[in-house]
Formats: C-alpha cells, structure tokens, sequence
C-alpha cells in the first residue's frame, strides 16, 4: 500500500483539469491512432470497452488487448496529466477566480468533450454511456428516498415506468406518425425543443404515483413499507401489462429519437445540481433528522409529513426523467423491462456506492453498469461475479464504498499545488 | 395578562389507564419551574402531553393566550415551545453544525424551489442560520466541534448540543428533560452555569424535569411533585424537600413498630 502511495505521489499535483486533458489526449490518441494500434496489435477493431470483451471472449488476445489499453489509455492520460500539471494548475488558478458556476460549466463541458470523443468510435459506446448516466440519475433518486431519507423503498422501477410510459404516450401523440396514436398533433420539428417538457411531465406523472407510498410511509416505516412499496411495483407492473390502448405486455416502440448524448448528458448534470442544492440545504437536512430520530425533529420544528412525502415526491419525480429519457434512448418500452431485475440492480448500485452520497451514487451507478456490460460474455457467471463484489463490499463497508459525504466541488477543482508548497515551507 | 403557558385540568388515559390527572400549571416569562416525583410518575407524559406528542383527553393547554392543544409537534415547537430529551435525542450521522441549522427550520421562508436551485433568497437565509448556529455554537462552548460527526462528541458536549439545538427553534418556553442524566460532578456544575446563561441572555422561561435535588434547589423558584400522575405538592423548593407526603413518595412511608 506504501508503494503504491509513492508511486501515485508525482500525481498528486494534477488539478482535475489536468486529468481531463490526459483523457482528452488520450481519445484523440484513439480517435486517430486507434485503427492503426489494433491493427499491429493483432486486434479485429478497436476495442469498444477497454477490452474487457475481447479478452473475455477470446482469452489468447488479453495481452493486446491490455498492451492497447496501455498505449491507448494509460500511458497518455498519466503522461500528459503530470507533464502538463504546471500549466494545468495555472489554468485552475485562474478557474479558481471565476464564479464557482462558471468554472463547474467548464469543467462539465470539458468532460463532455472527453467523453462524447470517446464514445464517438462506436454506437454501442454511446449507448453504453447513456445508459450509464441514466443509471446515474436512477441512483442518485432512489438515494434520495433510501439513503437520505432512510426508507427502503423498492417501488423505483415503477416510478421509472410510470416516466417512461407518461413521456413516450405524449411524444407518440405530439410529434411522432405511429400507429397507436396516428399522425403527429404538433409538428415534429418542435419535438426536440419540448422533449425537456415532456421529460418533465414524466416525472410529475411518477411523483404523483408516488403519493400511493409516500402516505403509508407516515405510519409504517421499514420492512412493512418496504412490502408496500413492492406492492406498488408490481400494482404498476400489472396495470400496464393488461392496458391494451398502449400496447400491454407488448410495450410501446418508434419513439423519436430525443435522447442524444448530450440531452442525456445535461439532464445527469442537472440531477446532481438539484440533489446537491436540496440535500445540503436545511430542507434537505431534514430528510436525515426524519431518519435518525423522528420524533426529534418534529420536536425542532420539522414538519415530518410533508419532509417525507417531498423526499417520495423528489426521488420518484427523478425515477420518471431517467425512465423517459431510458424510453427514448431505447425507442421501446414494455412492462416487463420495470420488473424485479432492474429493482435489484437499480439497489445494487445505491448501496454499493454508498448511501447519503451524491459520489457514491456516481461510483455505484458507473461501476454496475460498466462491469455488467463489461462481464457480458460471461453470461451466466456475471450474475455470480456481480453479487460476489457486493458481497465483499457489504462486509468491508457497510454503508458502501462511500457514503455520507457531501459534494465538494470547489475543493474537486482546485489546483493542486498550491496545497504542497503551504505544506512544504 | 395571560401566563406565557397555562395548562389547566389536563388530563389523559391511557387505554383506561389514567396517567395524568387534574395536572395545572402557569408559567409566566422567565420563570424557572421543576418537576419532580419518582419513576413512572407520569413526568415525561406531562412533557409529551404539552408538547403535542399526544393530546390530552381532558383539559385545556395554552401557549400565550392561544390554544395548543391538539396542534401537532412541529407546530407547536415552531409556535415557541423548545425542548430536549431524558436519552438524547440527537441524529447520529449528521455533524453538530447541521443539526444547530436543522432546528432553524420553521423560520426559512424560500420553499422548495428555493432548496432546489439554490436561488439567491435561499443562499441568503441559509447564510443567516449558518451565522446564527456559529453564534450559539459559542455560545455553548462547542464551536470546536462545528464539523465534527455528532457521535464522536463527548456526553456532556452531547447534551449542550441538544440544548443549543433548542434554543435555535427561538423558544419562549425550554421544556428540559432530565438534563443532568448520567452527567459527571464536573459537568453537573457546567449545566447549571449554561443553564443559568440561557436563562438570562435569551430571557426564556424553563420548565424542566430534575431527580437531583442540588439541581433543582440551585435553578427553581417553584417545585410541583409528581406520583401517580397526580400533583401531590407544590411551593418553593425549601418547603418541598421538607414536605412529609414527598418523602413518603420518594422514600416510603416510615415504619413505626
């Protein structure tokens, strides 16, 4: 652990902006590299996920595959990181000067270059990216109602339902030729610019549905809610299978393709925005004094009602945007897809990150999504590695990897040097 | 003028189990009133029974002239009636700051837009009970620990949290429960000192259930005895310690033969 500290130490002067400038090298490398390396490297193509699939797949080609990963990724990103990190701190300092908001934009901006560059070599990046953010808002929600606000409820997917169905119906009939609903009511070409609209309305739809378990929960708390709230999935499951004007157990598909990366990319950006803002504020305080001691916080003025049903309502309202924006990212929704599975996926990710923490649930939702696409070719045993790593997370850390800590950004984006040399003189 | 809190003929069944009976009490501003008796007297039900965690089946409870019986807990707290808890009551995985800021609660007025996108009129009351919290933070001497987890703190600084945490809800009435439990001498003399403090620089009136009687003769004017959830006794502290139906209560009665 000691070596391994000394040899990440020349790192420690890299501001973030000095890692993403190592990313950014780093998939310009491959953007116009890449052929080439796989090509000497005895690889098909490039490798879409690190590798992880061909190596799985085909285990004589794991030392191409890690030397590309090497090449490709980790020489340039360390290399250009720490090369770079004089200039790369100059520029945080500047940063540092700017209004925090100003400098976040740049930093997310910056980051969406990365990543959009990255994901650009093939479709199913993107996809795979998408899908990853959307876990991330997922997460980051039911956090809200099971970390934050200490309830365990497992009635997400159907909140996530509920978004999904209530935006696709609407952009089936507003501004799609379908043939559920028929020709379009609006023209089609204001889809894109109202799809934020309809987003929106899936959630309300979700947070509305909600109120079905935020009321019990002022009675009932812990294991008999919990059933409740199962209940409420599979009452949602159900009524959706047997609605035959929207396609019943068949589902719904040919919704327009709204969800593009970076629709997706700032609806995530705006999740975290709000989350942070509400659970670092007094309001969003409220929802830990409810789960510590309840009585307590009625006793300093807290109005534990309407805390719980704001933490039901704001958590299934972000379950309803990533279930419409997961709707259109597909372009196909059926009942089937909102079942126990993604339940325990979507808890997985909560409490293997960590609960009460916006990083973890970032860490939690990034982890399980990337090592389930990752561990794909493993078929059946990914569903034994996956659980075997929560397993081990669960006994070393039981709240998650890390939980109950709140986002810092400013301290994310400082430079780094400054830091050493107070230390040093 | 009507007493700041007036409870009169409260009382309340539990199931057919009459746990208060007849209780009355005044409070007028700046009083500092005890009560004692032995356990299971019912004391903590009169706390409850005023402060809204139940309702009273008899009687009427009044906090500046205004009916609060009935009203429910955060209500009531918001309305001016602070209290603190016999086992603390604290929130185990939040820092001592924010639960200073929690208990400002009732008086944030920017809503849940305002906590969603941060906008300037909630930044700005934020900032105010921040300033607010540090200020009682010293004022209980536990600013050191601002940022520190709630479970780390000492028992004693535990407690001076929940006091601090009281008195941030801007109360005219600080119920205390047992606010020396489980304290050291040390301690003892500390919480007699903060409680005198609270007492003069925020002019609050103090009803609070004590077993040690040093407590209670140093900080009370008046001394209601509980048993049975009947009020047996009454007066300044001299005459209750002396009283023979309190000792009986406390000790049993004497045995002549």
């Amino acid at each position: 652990m000691e070596k391994l500290k000394k040899l990440f130490s020349p790192f420690s002067v890299v501001p973030l902006a000095g890692w993403l400038l190592g990313g950014f090298s780093a998939v310009l490398m491959e953007y116009y590299l890449g052929d080439l390396i796989s090509y000497y490297l005895y690889l098909p193509k490039i490798p879409v996920l690190f590798g992880t699939l061909i190596m799985l797949k085909k285990p004589l080609l794991i030392p191409s595959a890690l030397a590309y990963d090497l090449i490709v990724y980790i020489v340039p990103i360390f290399l250009v990181a720490r090369l770079t990190a004089p200039l790369t701190n100059g520029l945080a300092a500047l940063l540092e000067r700017m209004p925090l908001w100003l400098a976040t934009l740049i930093h997310l901006a910056a980051f969406y270059g990365v990543l959009s560059t990255w994901a650009g070599i093939s479709d199913y990046r993107v996809l795979v990216v998408k899908l990853t953010m959307i876990s991330v808002i997922l997460t980051l929600s039911l956090n809200v109602i099971n970390g934050y606000q200490g309830e365990f409820s497992c009635s997400h997917p159907g909140f996530m339902a509920l978004g999904a169905y209530a935006s696709s119906i609407l952009t089936l009939l507003l501004f799609a030729n379908d043939k559920m609903f028929g020709a379009p009511l609006l023209n089609p070409a204001l889809g894109p610019y109202l799809f934020p609209l309809v987003l929106v309305f899936g959630g309300a739809v979700a947070a509305l549905g909600s109120l079905i378990v935020a009321i019990p929960s002022f009675r009932t708390r812990g294991d008999y809610l919990a059933i409740i709230s199962l209940a409420f999935l599979f009452i949602v499951k159900s009524a959706i299978e047997n609605l035959e004007i929207f396609g019943g157990p068949r589902g719904m598909s040919s919704q327009p393709n709204y969800a593009t990366l970076p629709v997706v990319f700032s609806w995530m950006a705006l999740c975290i925005w709000v989350v942070h803002n509400f659970t670092t504020s007094v309001l969003g305080k409220a929802l830990n004094a409810v789960r510590d001691n309840e009585p307590a916080a009625n006793s300093m003025t807290v109005n534990t009602r309407k805390t719980k049903m704001t933490a039901f309502m704001f958590g299934a309202f972000w379950a309803g945007v990533a279930g419409g924006l997961f709707a259109h990212v597909l372009r196909y929704v059926n009942p089937g897809t909102f079942g126990l599975n993604k339940l325990a996926e979507i808890l997985a990710m909560v409490y293997f990150g960590g609960l009460n923490s916006i990083y973890g649930s970032i860490v939690g939702a990034l982890s399980i999504s990337v090592l389930s696409e990752a561990l794909r070719p493993l078929e059946l045993f990914k569903w034994i590695i996956i659980p075997l790593i929560l397993i081990l997370v669960m006994i070393y850390r039981p709240h998650g990897l890390i939980s109950f800590t709140e986002l810092n950004v400013k301290g994310l984006i400082r430079p780094r040097n400054k830091a050493r040399q107070e230390g040093g003189e | 003028m009507a007493p700041l809190l007036n409870v009169a003929h409260m009382t309340h069944f539990f199931g057919g189990l009459r746990a208060v009976s007849d209780f009355n009490l005044t409070i007028e501003p700046g009083e500092i009133k005890g009560l004692i008796g032995p356990n299971g007297a019912g004391k903590t039900t009169v706390f409850n029974l005023i402060t809204g965690v139940y309702t009273p089946t008899e009687g009427t409870v009044e906090l500046e002239g205004k009916n609060i019986k009935g009203l429910e807990t955060h209500v009531i707290a918001g309305m001016g009636l602070g209290r603190t808890f016999q086992n603390l009551a604290l929130w185990r995985h939040m820092n001592v700051l924010d639960h200073i800021r929690l208990a400002h609660y009732s008086q944030l007025t920017y809503g849940l837009f305002g906590a969603f996108f941060g906008t300037p009129k909630c930044r700005r009351e934020e900032e105010q009970v921040v300033d607010n919290s540090f200020k009682l933070l010293k004022l209980f001497d536990i600013e050191q620990f601002a940022m520190h987890n709630i479970g780390n703190l000492p028992y004693g600084a535990q407690r001076r949290v929940e006091m601090a945490r009281a008195m941030a809800t801007d109360p005219k009435v600080l119920f205390l429960d047992e606010p020396t439990a489980g304290m050291t001498p040390d301690e003892l003399i500390r919480m007699i000192a903060i409680i005198r403090q609270v007492h003069r620089d925020f002019g609050v009136a103090i009803f609070m259930i004590e077993h040690r009687m040093k407590f209670v003769m140093e900080l009370c004017e008046s001394i209601q005895t509980l048993v049975f959830g009947e009020v047996i006794a009454e007066g300044p502290p001299e005459e209750i310690q002396n009283n023979p139906e309190v000792i009986e209560a406390y000790l049993g009665k004497e045995d002549l033969h």
